[in-house]
């Protein structure tokens, strides 16, 4: 068993935030153990990227209370900013500098001791050795991406917030992402990433929480959430239903 | 102090940008210089400065403002970047000093437009531009440099921040790089039409043209001075105070 004093590596309570009239978020709950990955899934406008932004300390919440690592992140933030680490929607790499120089610039800012060392560790974990001297303008959409996962690991953050890592990404580089992703997870990072691919939750998650207009509609392991799902009565052919079968029958199926 | 390193750091990136593509600079430079070309040797033989200055030397400090406005356009730019690639966002994520995200790109402004008016000032003193100032007088025209390219770089951070497009965040410095040729900068203001000459009589450009032409030239700078400094502090004090108000809202 957990020792029950480990706080949960992200904790939400009642979280609401409106931006002008639109209710992006309208009461999320939520909960993420140490070294769990949470897949948050949800259609455009679900309320994804906002929930991850009040998580990573950039936004304020207009109610209720976000938790990482046991500190509110309205009022503790430098702790909170000094244990995660955010992978935006959209890579945020320098791509002037090199692969190299991007990584030693994070772990400079980290005040990470011996930045170069840790820049060459993540290069070649990464597959980037060859690469880390040229302009990151030079790289492929998939080696940008993760050089950018890269660059959130710099320090070893115990929370990785991942907001649509995929998105935009051909296959491969797809692949690639779902494969760094499983990694981190061997090694103990808990991981928060949100997702409107349904496979991508199936593939990566251990368990699967679903953002429908602003709030947690369902929330469990696959095979819980397969539970919810009507059983097969009358076909005669007996068909697990796929997550994405279950998303559309639970959110109502505008999705 | 952590603002301090996180300022230095961020200080390097930017300027290792403007080292990666010295064609800024370059590109920079080379309106003010054609600019001043043109006003020496094809258009400057036909003006009347009411002075006995040489040309080159009368329209140099209109011309090193024309270069610091271009060159905040740049800032603008860079900064625009780093919102639109969510490099800010990352930084604003991490245990990074908030100010120290700006303060690096406001310390590259200052020293790349002093780069270009070095460069400037060397293709100036190529076409016979000689001064008879002092290490004082040449403090002052540094010390007014200074402030006005970081009145302009405070205000391009608005754009920098606020604009939607590349286009919106290098386009609040058109007018102000056209705003020395309705001033002393070229001619004096006494043939300019009425309401042209008042205009030209009092905004702030004039009043630094002068007080710069002055120190170069050894006049007396008589209160000129003072306007200028006026302006320019009262430029950065509200640039400043809107620059960060938009900032604190920004991510």
């Amino acid at each position: 068993m957990r020792d029950q004093f480990v706080p949960p590596a992200i904790e939400l309570v009642g979280l609401r935030k409106a931006f002008k009239d639109v209710t992006a978020l309208d009461g999320v709950d939520l909960v993420v153990r140490p070294g769990e990955i949470l897949a948050l899934l949800g259609s455009n406008g679900a309320g994804k990227t906002t929930t991850i932004n009040i998580c990573a300390t950039l936004l304020r919440p207009d109610a209720g209370v976000a938790r990482v690592c046991g500190f509110d992140v309205g009022t503790q933030p430098d702790q909170v900013r000094e244990r995660i680490s955010l992978t935006g929607q959209f890579s945020a790499v320098d791509d002037v500098l090199t692969g190299r120089e991007n990584l030693v610039l994070i772990a400079r800012l980290r005040g990470v001791p011996r930045p170069t060392e840790v820049a060459g560790a993540l290069l070649s974990r990464f597959g980037l050795a060859e690469a880390a001297d040229r302009r990151v303008a030079t790289y492929s959409g998939g080696m940008t991406r993760r050089l950018d996962i890269a660059m959130s690991l710099v320090g070893t953050p115990s929370v990785l917030f991942l907001d649509e890592p995929t998105t935009g990404l051909d296959p491969q580089a797809r692949l690639e992402v779902w494969r760094t992703v499983t990694e981190l997870a061997h090694a103990g990072t808990t991981i928060l990433l949100t997702t409107q691919y349904l496979d991508e939750a199936e593939k990566l998650a251990d368990r699967v929480a679903i953002l429908h207009a602003g709030r947690i509609i369902a929330d469990g392991t696959l095979a819980e959430l397969k539970a919810l799902f009507p059983p097969a009565t009358v076909e005669y052919v007996e068909k697990q239903p796929t997550l994405e079968e279950i998303f559309l029958a639970i959110t109502g199926g505008e999705a | 102090m952590k603002t301090l390193r996180d300022t230095q750091v961020l200080f390097g990136r930017t300027m290792r940008h403007i080292l990666r593509s010295p064609d800024t600079i370059i590109t920079v430079a080379i309106m003010p210089i054609a600019i001043m070309l043109m006003f020496v040797y094809v258009i400057g033989g036909a003006i009347q400065t009411g002075t006995n200055v040489r040309y080159v030397i009368y329209l140099l400090p209109g011309i090193l403002l024309i270069a610091v406005a271009s060159g905040c356009s740049y800032t603008a730019f860079r900064l625009f970047t780093d919102v639109q690639k969510g490099i800010l966002t990352r930084l604003h994520s991490m245990p990074v000093s908030r100010a120290a995200a700006l303060w690096g790109h406001v310390l590259t402004s200052l020293i790349s437009n002093l780069i270009t008016l070095v460069i400037i000032v060397g293709v100036a003193l190529i076409m016979g531009f000689r001064s008879s100032a002092g290490v004082i007088s040449w403090l002052a025209v540094i010390g007014i440099l200074v402030l006005f390219t970081l009145a302009l770089t405070w205000l391009a951070v608005i754009p920098g921040l606020t604009a939607k497009s590349v286009d919106g965040a290098s386009a609040f410095s058109y007018p102000l790089i056209f705003l020395p040729f309705l001033s002393s900068a070229f001619v004096p203001t006494a043939t300019m039409p009425l309401v042209l000459r008042e205009f030209a009589t009092y905004q702030p450009v004039t009043s630094i043209v002068d007080t710069v032409r002055a120190l170069l030239t050894g006049a007396p700078v008589g209160h000129d001075i003072w306007i200028a400094l006026a302006w320019l502090v009262g430029i950065i004090a509200v640039a400043y105070a809107l620059a960060m108000r938009i900032y604190r809202r920004t991510v």
